[in-house]
């Protein structure tokens, strides 16, 4: 199966209750495959090809305010389209689940993959003070994975979970394990799980009011400071990562998605070589892993950031790092991924030469 | 066992297909596989390529700049891609349309007139499993109990009764595949 595919399917077995996109390549394929299946004839779950992106991230929002398991997809520049919609998810605490499949920017930029929406993953993209959980599959398992992963966590923290993918990772086919189906809430368990969703008011309890506003700064500044000790708790209990090959490791990389599965091979090349190089994965970018990152420092001599991007995560690894040893990025942007052998040769010329 | 390949030509030819069945008869044999497609905007007559690794281990990259087995279709890819199978590794091509052939004297050599025989047998729409017929020849890294098991995997239902004209040009291409050039 394709990652686009795969993901497709998880969704529908970790039981799905809406879709709403609009194409775009590389992760058309959702939806393509999401209509092939007629969810709505094996689960009643809907599909739903919306207007616009921004009608799509706005119907998401409408789905996940009555408790439901609602998400959609798209590519950057779809991404970007949704970007007031997924503030106002944050804003108004609403679990929904939204899927990137990255592409080379900036603008229209390119349909071949890319990381380059980073920063805009992590450090928010649209306005305001949120968070997004970012998880961040590297193989087409980890596509299927997520999705179902993404519902649980979405609506443990009442936040929107955006899995950062990208067009390799999309397009590719490999062996996956899918879990069996899984069925969607009931009415009455949508009521005792999401007490606070509008499942319309009854006469023993006050009204619920979905809304990112509150005009009062006072409350505005409590209803941040809830919102930030949310992210401090992801920050405590969610962060999860992927170490290879570090046990005995005098260098690291430190890549996320399609660029991890490259300097894998990259590991392989420079250990027939003699150099002892490793790999920190993070998988949730975030919480960012940056007490793994900080740890590791006591081991290798330095670190080489791989992104396909002109260096965004670097940034985090930075400052994870603090100045201890030396962190250098080395990427190809603009729809080109790096091979394994210019990463090898990057390693040497930037962190075991410089 | 680890194989890395990468299968290239024009949009049509079946390039795709024939690396998505090799990647499922991977599968249905336990390996672990991963089909990576070149995209782009082209479709038919387009340049296209795929990368295609079985193995018996964890697959670390499913992109690669360097190849165990080339399998070649058209002068661009073969412009592109001769350098880049590994000393000791085997190139496989259709002298159809080809006018540079290949030039290193490290690798294994193949030809094989998959696209004559197609004609000649009004077989062109399996082409590319005379192709991997070859391919397998050489390298049976998948045997033929798996490729059928491949087959009726990634073929539709309603194309399942084409399965023995598929395997007949699998068989084909195993009588085809002419030694050019081996070290050794």
């Amino acid at each position: 199966m394709k990652g686009n595919e795969a993901f497709a399917e998880a969704a529908i077995r970790a039981g799905a209750d809406g879709y709403f996109g609009y194409p775009i390549t590389p992760q058309s394929e959702v939806m393509e495959y999401l209509m092939a299946q007629k969810p709505h004839e094996r689960t009643g779950m809907i599909v739903l090809q919306a207007e616009s992106e921004i009608a799509a991230i706005n119907m998401v929002y409408g789905g996940a305010a009555t408790g439901k398991r609602v998400m959609t997809s798209s590519s950057s520049p779809g991404i970007s389209l949704k970007q007031e919609g997924i503030s106002y998810l944050c804003g108004a605490e609403l679990p929904c689940l939204i899927m990137n499949a990255v592409r080379g920017g900036p603008g229209l930029g390119t349909i071949q993959p890319s990381q380059s929406d980073y920063f805009q993953s992590t450090k928010g993209g649209g306005h305001g003070d949120y968070r997004l959980l970012v998880l961040a599959p590297s193989s087409v398992q980890e596509m299927a994975d997520f999705a179902g992963l993404g519902f649980e966590l979405a609506f443990k923290y009442r936040n929107p979970v955006l899995v950062l993918s990208d067009g390799a990772i999309g397009q590719m086919m490999e062996k996956v394990y899918l879990e069996p189906q899984k069925p969607r809430f009931t009415d009455e368990e949508i009521l005792k799980n999401t007490p606070w969703a509008t499942t319309g008011k009854t006469p023993d309890r006050e009204r619920n009011i979905i809304t990112s506003l509150a005009l009062e700064s006072a409350k505005m500044e409590q209803h941040n400071l809830a919102l930030q000790a949310k992210y401090r708790q992801m920050e405590a209990e969610e962060v999860r990562f992927e170490k290879i090959g570090c046990e005995d490791a005098d260098y690291a990389f430190v890549a996320y998605g399609t660029s991890a599965r490259i300097c894998q091979k990259a590991i392989q090349l420079a250990r027939e070589e003699g150099i002892k190089v490793g790999l920190m994965r993070p998988i949730t970018l975030f919480p960012f892993p940056k007490k793994i990152i900080s740890e590791m420092v006591a081991r290798v001599k330095g670190i080489l950031v791989v992104e396909m991007s002109a260096g965004q995560m670097v940034e985090d690894v930075k400052l994870a790092v603090e100045g201890r040893v030396k962190v250098e990025h080395f990427g190809r942007f603009g729809g080109i991924i790096p091979s394994p052998v210019e990463v090898v040769e990057a390693l040497k010329k930037q962190i075991i030469g410089g | 066992m680890t194989e890395e390949i990468i299968i290239a030509g024009f949009g049509g030819q079946g390039v795709l297909s024939m690396g998505k069945i090799l990647a499922y008869s991977g599968v249905m044999q336990d390996k672990e596989v991963s089909w990576m497609p070149s995209y782009g905007p082209e479709m038919r007559g387009g340049t296209a390529n795929v990368t295609v690794i079985i193995s018996d281990e964890r697959i670390s990259s499913p992109i690669l700049n360097a190849y165990d087995t080339a399998i070649i279709l058209n002068q661009q890819s073969m412009d592109k891609f001769e350098s880049t199978v590994k000393p000791g590794g085997v190139l496989i091509y259709d002298p159809n349309g080809i006018t540079r052939h290949p030039e290193r004297k490290d690798i294994n050599i193949y030809t094989i007139e998959a696209a004559e025989k197609a004609g000649e047998l009004g077989l062109s729409k399996v082409f590319n499993m005379i192709v991997l017929g070859g391919f397998l020849k050489l390298k049976p890294i998948v045997s033929m109990e798996y490729v059928h098991k491949g087959l009726e995997k990634s073929l539709p239902a309603r194309h399942h009764v084409l399965i023995p004209e598929n395997e007949k040009a699998i068989e084909i291409g195993k009588e085809l595949i002419k030694t050019t050039q081996t070290l050794n």
